[in-house]
């Protein structure tokens, strides 16, 4: 067991000269051995301050640095996710709005249309209905006109047809002025009749 | 030898070195020393050397551990705190590793020594004091007086707190020495009995399956107490550095 055969004996002597510890009959229990302390604090103390000192200046700051980026990446990311969204709302907005601005127009147009054709179908109804009503006008004078001079010539062919009928029934020549008179007074006692 | 739980706590000289009489020679325990040093800063400065945005599996750990502690001390400390990050993450680390190291069957386990317990402790203690006085001069006392408290009790009051102070730096040294210490003698000793048990013959054997079924349960709750007395001295050491850094309770 007591494999530090080579303790040294300074510190372990005190003052009376009293050995309290020698070699081969101390401390059974190793941790309260105290001949080991110093070099367990020495060597704590310098493997500690490495540690501390990597951990510090090295490992610290670069997972820091790592979990820091990742978290200012992720903020950014969301930032710019959330500038997009606004972006294309802002593009679905214009573009109903422009849908609607030109569906407007569109009606707006289309109405205009509607009522330059229809005025001008009405112009040209009226038109062509005074130049129908100017030709229906005129067709009607002229069918009077010839009715009258149809009416006129009526007496005289009939006079003639007289003429005709009392020479072949009785013999007896007629002036045409006394057939005239006939025919005008039986004309005349038709039209009173009607 | 082999069966004497005491002997994995034995120390042994690897480089006798000695500096006026006094022996400070490079021993077994200072190579679990520097194996624990250089595999936890292996394993924090390694796995993040990527860099990686997304981590993978090695930075994914580191993380989690510089998070849980940050997360701590934030919590005990408020953001003033994290001046001590550095220190805690530190103190965390070393005897997180340095009790993992120690679970491998034939590795020393620093932090079963009183002397490294009470010197983690003390550089808690000390941070606290110094920088506790430092900071608030003469109002660091005021830690010892509560606030509000009837004229009379002051003096017995400020006594218990003083002697709760003072207390501190022992818990703290005492609690993760006994543990380690404790838990590797039970381990020993049951294992022990499986050797002794199963040299006696066919009975001995069958005797052993007890012994050996509690050494497996043993391992896995020495596991799980190496990581939580990592914890418990980090948790600790936060609630300590906040009374340095706001004393007026």
């Amino acid at each position: 067991m007591a494999t530090t055969s080579d303790t040294p004996e300074g510190p372990f002597t005190t003052g009376e000269g009293v050995v309290v510890e020698t070699p081969g009959e101390h401390n059974n229990f190793p941790p309260f051995d105290a001949s080991t302390f110093a070099s367990q604090l020495l060597w704590f103390a310098i493997t500690f301050a490495v540690l501390y000192y990597v951990m510090a200046k090295v490992a610290l700051p670069r997972l820091g640095g790592i979990i820091e980026g990742r978290r200012d990446r992720i903020a950014a990311d969301l930032d710019t996710a959330e500038r997009l969204k606004g972006e294309s709302e802002d593009a679905a907005r214009n573009y109903e709005k422009a849908l609607a601005q030109a569906r407007a127009k569109a009606s707006t147009i289309a109405e205009e249309a509607r009522t330059e054709a229809k005025t001008k179908a009405d112009s040209q109804r009226t038109e062509l209905e005074r130049a129908l009503a100017d030709r229906l006008t005129a067709a009607e004078t002229r069918i009077s006109d010839i009715k009258h001079r149809a009416l006129s010539e009526v007496g005289a062919i009939a006079g003639e047809a007289t003429e005709a009928v009392v020479a072949s029934l009785i013999g007896a020549t007629t002036t045409p002025d006394e057939v005239g008179a006939a025919v005008r007074d039986v004309l005349s006692e038709r039209d009173a009749n009607a | 030898m082999a069966t004497d739980p005491i002997h994995q706590f034995q120390i042994h000289k690897l480089v006798p070195i000695e500096v006026g009489g006094v022996d400070f020679s490079f021993t077994n325990s200072a190579l679990f020393m520097v194996v624990t040093v250089v595999s936890a800063s292996a394993f924090l400065i390694l796995s993040a050397r990527g860099r990686g945005l997304v981590p993978g599996r090695w930075q994914s750990a580191a993380e989690v551990v510089y998070e849980f502690v940050a997360k701590t001390l934030r919590d005990a400390t408020g953001s003033d705190g994290m001046r001590f990050f550095p220190l805690v993450f530190s103190l965390f680390i070393f005897i997180l590793f340095a009790n993992l190291i120690g679970m491998f069957p034939y590795f020393f386990t620093v932090t079963s020594h009183l002397i490294i317990t009470v010197a983690l402790a003390m550089i808690v203690m000390g941070t606290v004091v110094f920088y506790g006085f430092r900071r608030h001069g003469l109002h660091f006392l005021k830690l010892f007086t509560p606030s509000g408290l009837p004229a009379p009790l002051l003096p017995v009051v400020t006594f218990i707190e003083v002697l709760s102070f003072i207390s501190r730096p022992v818990s703290l040294s005492i609690r993760l020495f006994a543990n380690m210490l404790a838990g590797h003698i039970t381990l020993k000793v049951f294992a022990g009995f499986v050797a002794t048990l199963g040299s006696l013959g066919v009975a001995g054997v069958l005797g052993a399956i007890l012994p050996l079924a509690a050494t497996v349960a043993l391992t896995a709750l020495e596991f799980l107490v190496a990581a939580l007395q990592a914890y418990v001295f980090a948790v600790l050491t936060c609630l300590y550095l906040n009374d340095a850094l706001h004393p007026g309770h």
